[in-house]
């Protein structure tokens, strides 16, 4: 049996919306958006901290001491933080929507995403704000070569 | 090849030209794999991101801490995973552009089969840049 598919996009008429923020929408747009930003991020993050140099080899504290004592890098890291979070968060809501079928486990599993979001955006901003590259007390030879320990 | 090869169907209606069943341009074919790998990659990379604010946040605690959690990540078998969460992030992010185009590009909906397939000509050329640099490093250093 044939069957005629639509084409797509067309048009078809519905009831007007109810005022108010169209929240959807905009969880929408911030996927797209803050998905082009955290390409260049994250393509950036990797190359400098696995390609370039000896890439993982290199990673110990002194190599986020040296990263972390300039600005350009915390705002970096921490723009990168908030944006992924919120739109990795956002993803796992589609799925929780799509396939738990009752809801209370949708409310549960979007209480949970909700609230590892907030307790991981505030644990890794304050990381990056208040880290230390040069703590007191520490072994010289695990800081970096600017510490006046070392 | 067309659809309508058979003459006995207008063009614009499917019918099932074979065994298998043809009920729709989407089952089975670039878009649904696309979105299959979009999902399967997204939650990879959150449970991901998770771990790695955690592990990042040991810097906060001691230099040693977190040098002992960084040389669980030095180990060969971490290595693989890497290079499989890079393989991740390097579908997503390339796959995502393609639906950014579908979306907002006129002639994304008429080409996004093509750039399904551009998507993983980039993640292809991209690993063979990248896996053998990162294996390079993961492998010696083994035994030190």
């Amino acid at each position: 049996m044939a069957t005629t598919i639509e084409a797509p996009r067309s048009p078809y008429s519905r009831a007007p919306r109810s005022r108010g923020i169209n929240w959807e929408k905009w969880g929408w747009m911030y996927m797209r958006a803050s998905g082009l930003v955290l390409v260049v991020l994250i393509f950036g993050h990797l190359i400098v901290n696995l390609v370039l140099g000896d890439g993982i080899k290199a990673i110990d504290f002194a190599f986020v001491g040296g990263k972390w004592s300039n600005p350009f890098w915390q705002v970096w890291d921490c723009l990168m933080l908030w944006l992924a979070m919120i739109h990795g968060a956002n993803g796992m809501r589609t799925l929780v929507n799509d396939y738990a079928s009752h809801r209370t486990t949708r409310g549960i599993l979007k209480g949970a995403l909700l609230f590892s979001v907030i307790v991981l955006i505030t644990l890794g901003t304050l990381v990056i704000f208040t880290f230390d590259p040069c703590p007191a007390g520490a072994p010289a030879d695990l800081l970096a070569s600017f510490c006046p320990a070392s | 090849m067309s659809r309508t090869e058979t003459g006995t169907h207008a063009p614009g209606s499917l019918a099932p030209t074979g065994k298998r069943p043809q009920g729709t341009l989407y089952r089975g074919r670039e878009g649904m794999w696309s979105w299959v790998l979009h999902r399967i990659t997204g939650i990879a990379i959150f449970f991901f991101l998770l771990v790695h604010i955690l592990d990042t946040a040991l810097v906060r605690v001691a230099p040693e801490a977190y040098n002992a959690v960084m040389s669980t990540y030095k180990n060969p078998i971490m290595g693989l995973g890497e290079t499989a969460l890079v393989g991740a992030i390097a579908f997503h992010a390339y796959n995502g552009i393609r639906i950014i185009l579908i979306d907002f590009w006129t002639k994304g909906p008429k080409y996004q089969k093509v750039m399904f397939y551009v998507v993983i000509g980039l993640w292809v050329v991209t690993m063979a840049g990248f896996v053998p640099r990162h294996l390079m490093n993961v492998f010696s250093e083994v035994g030190h």
